[in-house]
């Protein structure tokens, strides 16, 4: 298991180093310019000039691409243009509320989809197979902005059960984080709980037809037994792999969610980036994610092995 | 199996109990907390390096200024005491009001004084004007500031007193003294009504600042930027919310207390509310149709004129901001401020076919023009669909580029032809205090490639406003002023499509905002 992990932490290594070598390319070549930006509408073109050798920005290719990667070894983001503060403090900022958003996200969609998916294959073509995928064909075909809206207009403004927008931080209050979250992760876990109900439906329905199924059912266990324990374990793999890359997917993904609901996570944290040119906050939040989306690859291999030890070797 | 069950139902109504406590607080409106949504980011804390309103408003907030602006745009003095001038014009003495603090508990004094008004001066083109007319400045003694000039500069009051930005803030010498007027400050101790708190910012998210109870305000009535800031909360809070829509919920709700620019498509969901105000703070708020002088075909005089002839500056409004919030101004300042008189504006007949025949007569020749547009700005892009519609209706070629403002920002300064790269219109704007008088006009520069982008080279427009800033009666300045409006619409620097108001939304418990170009945090009060 050690050398398994070990192999597949040293192979992220050159995908790290890949993403930030892009990352700054494609930021260096891109049009637009943060001197501009910081000097604003009413800029002239001496204004612009003399804050760009300000902030090093004159400098060729080669020489910023040197200091980039240098800084980025030692963990040395750089500081933000804007804002002067520490690219790291700012990821640190915003970590918080995305992890926390995600994370509910994920709980949510788990806890509503398996059990969801697991009763639809059991019930297949069923009643309560339909309903199962009604939701799923809704959660795929509405976007998440607009049952945000629909619930930020019901259940906020209408019925005031909810605040429309913000973010309490879980150390503050916890109860207030809760409250704060739960309408975003809501209207963000439909796209998930369609997708994971789906996937754990058709796994479900592959294992039943399965010949130990059949043993298992004719030594007279229960059928509580053999959906959660033969049917439902041994269809985990697919069903793993999938929140998996619905993890990864989250953490780049909640930047709608992050915008309507004014929750100040990473996702908004690029967006802003990008808009103003923040060269520095860009890369530092793509190497970020990067690193979040090699990791929970990781993690999803280790759940294979974990469920199937002959994936180990 | 059954006692899991009833734990499980005796933890969500715990829950659920615990929710609805944390939403009667939530929606708990604080007196003594002002909540605000800006209209842009507080990307930054230094308001001398970086020019964007949302900055400058902040810098309203943590710094005070030696004179100020009021409601008609009369400098009055703010930090200033007393303002003595010689009798030659050329030595000028202001003594600062006593007792006046920085947060640290530092008393302010004239050194401050100095390096903010250097390191303002490094930036702004008026300052830079006003230093290069000065032959001495000097601190008297720590209470007393003296500038000697060289030459005669009138508009000193005006310089020092803008609220066009950069602003004249005054900082702490340990700070102005220490940074050069490129590099960003990272600290901001001011001495304004209100305190910073860097420990509470979070850049694209919240802003907080906390009165400040070392602040003596003016007794004078507040009136635009100028007069007494009597400060009525312990704190106020910017919240970004980027999204309009989240931001007028949270409003309707009484999450928040004050939303500074409603988009003008979901205002009328506002008025309907009965605990939400829909008002104005500033009336002057302009739009303009800028021309790339420097390549085809708008290098030629009589095809700017051709579509000077054509614009109808109503049909670009109502695009803009819909029936009633706007008002036609052919000026190149905004109608109603005092160097306004639409001098030479009838040239803007708004006729197409006129325009098509002097388009004709300019010798136009298919010549692709390049409008870059913003989306993210909804008036700029609006504005842009019909201006292209405008210039296509008269047989132009026409292609509209649009981007993001970081993109627009940075393509509008190339000055290159439209097939590497460059641009042929834009549209843009500003507020009152922007366009005010020649000397604050920067799209009313004729000085070529260090003008605003565009880049006139119009030696006319140069020495007018080099006249207007020598006039030392305000019948002089209004009489150039004049002159440079008659020649403007000659030579069109650019189109001026109008001015609207500044919508703005807040709850009915809020009161005493004043009206000025900037959202202001004193004279305001809120009841529970």
């Amino acid at each position: 298991m050690i050398s398994f992990l070990a192999r597949r932490i040293f192979a992220a290594l050159p995908v790290m180093f890949l993403v930030a070598l892009i990352a700054f390319s494609l930021l260096y070549f891109a049009p637009g310019d943060p001197a501009a930006v910081i000097a604003g509408d009413m800029a002239q073109p001496a204004d612009i000039a003399a804050i760009r050798e300000t902030i090093g920005l004159n400098q060729p290719f080669h020489v910023r691409l040197g200091i980039f990667l240098w800084n980025t070894f030692r963990g040395d983001l750089g500081i933000s243009i804007f804002s002067h503060k520490p690219v790291t403090a700012l990821i640190a900022q915003r970590l918080e509320p995305t992890l926390s958003l995600a994370v509910l996200t994920i709980i949510i969609s788990i806890a509503v989809a398996v059990p969801l998916g697991t009763l639809a294959a059991w019930r297949a073509r069923g009643l309560i197979d339909r309903i199962a995928m009604a939701i799923g064909i809704l959660g795929f075909s509405v976007p998440v902005f607009v049952i945000a809206y629909l619930m930020i207009w019901f259940l906020s403004v209408k019925l005031a059960w909810f605040p429309v927008q913000g973010y309490t931080p879980l150390a503050t209050n916890w109860s207030g984080w809760f409250y704060n979250l739960i309408l975003p992760a809501l209207s963000l876990s439909t796209v998930y709980i369609a997708l994971i109900t789906r996937i754990t439906r058709a796994s479900v329905i592959e294992v039943l037809s399965q010949d130990y199924i059949r043993t298992a059912r004719s030594k007279g266990l229960s059928e509580h037994v053999v959906l959660l324990r033969h049917a439902l374990r041994n269809a985990a793999v697919p069903i793993a792999t999938i929140v998996g890359i619905g993890v990864a997917l989250l953490m780049g993904g909640v930047v709608v969610t992050e915008t309507v609901f004014a929750i100040p996570g990473l996702g908004r944290l690029l967006v802003d980036a990008i808009l103003q040119r923040d060269y520095p906050v860009i890369q530092g939040v793509l190497i970020l994610l990067s690193a979040i989306y090699v990791a929970v690859n990781l993690l999803v291999d280790i759940s294979y092995a974990i469920f199937d030890p002959r994936i180990r070797n | 199996m059954t006692g899991t069950r009833r734990e499980f139902l005796q933890y969500t109504a715990a829950f659920a109990l615990l929710a609805a406590s944390a939403n009667r607080a939530s929606a708990q409106s604080t007196p003594n907390v002002l909540r605000f949504v800006p209209a842009g980011n507080l990307s930054s804390i230094d308001p001398i390096v970086t020019s964007g309103y949302p900055i400058r408003n902040h810098g309203y907030l943590v710094y005070d200024t030696l004179f100020a602006e009021d409601e008609n745009f009369e400098i009055q003095p703010q930090m200033v005491d007393r303002a003595e001038e010689g009798d030659d014009g050329l030595v000028y003495t202001f003594s600062l009001r006593p007792g006046l603090k920085f947060h640290d508990g530092a008393p302010v004094r004239a050194q401050d004084c100095i390096a903010s008004i250097k390191r303002w001066g490094g930036k702004d083109g008026l300052g830079q004007s006003l230093l290069d007319a000065t032959d001495k400045l000097e601190a008297v003694d720590d209470n007393t500031i003296r500038f000697t000039l060289k030459s005669s500069f009138p508009l000193i009051y005006v310089a020092l007193g803008k609220s066009s930005t950069p602003v004249c803030f005054i900082m702490p010498e340990r700070i102005a003294g220490a940074t050069d007027s490129k590099t960003q400050i990272t600290d901001a101790t001011g001495s304004g009504p209100y305190r910073f708190l860097p420990n509470e910012w979070v850049p694209g998210s919240k802003a907080a600042y906390e009165k400040f109870d070392g602040y003596i305000p003016r007794k004078e009535t507040p009136s635009g930027i100028a007069g007494g800031k009597q400060v009525n909360f312990d704190r106020v809070e910017w919240l970004i919310i980027p999204d309009q829509s989240t931001a007028v919920a949270a409003l309707k709700r009484g999450e928040i207390d004050w939303f500074e620019k409603p988009d003008l498509n979901l205002v009328e969901l506002l008025r309907g509310d009965p605990s939400v105000v829909v008002g104005d703070y500033d009336p002057y708020q302009g739009t303009l149709l800028r021309f790339n002088q420097q390549q085809k075909p708008f290098n030629n005089v009589k095809v700017r004129q051709a579509v000077m002839a054509t614009i109808n500056q109503e049909d670009v409004l109502v695009a803009m901001v819909g029936e009633g919030n706007y008002e036609v101004c052919k000026s190149f300042f905004f109608c109603g401020t005092p160097m306004s008189s639409g001098t030479g504006s009838s040239v803007m007949k708004g006729d197409l076919e006129l325009g098509k025949a002097l388009l004709k007569d300019a010798g136009y020749a298919g010549e692709k023009v390049v409008l870059i547009s913003a989306t993210d700005i909804p008036w700029i892009y609006s504005a842009s669909l019909v201006v292209e519609q405008l210039l296509r209706n008269m047989g132009m070629t026409v292609e509209v580029q649009t981007m993001d403002l970081g993109t627009y920002f940075t393509r509008r300064n190339s000055t290159e032809p439209v097939e590497k790269g460059g641009w042929s219109a834009l549209v843009s704007g500003a507020g009152s205090v922007d366009f005010l008088s020649p000397a604050q006009h920067l799209a009313l520069r004729g000085n070529g490639l260090a003008a605003w982008p565009g880049w006139p080279d119009d030696a006319k427009l140069e020495s007018l406003r080099a006249d207007w800033m020598k006039a030392t009666s305000q019948d002089q300045r209004k009489k150039i002023a004049s002159d440079v409006e008659a020649h403007a619409f000659q030579s069109v620097p650019y189109v001026p499509l109008g001015q609207r108001s500044q919508i703005t939304a807040y709850r009915k418990t809020v009161s005493g905002i004043v009206k000025s170009p900037a959202p202001l945090f004193w004279n305001v009060r809120k009841t529970a």
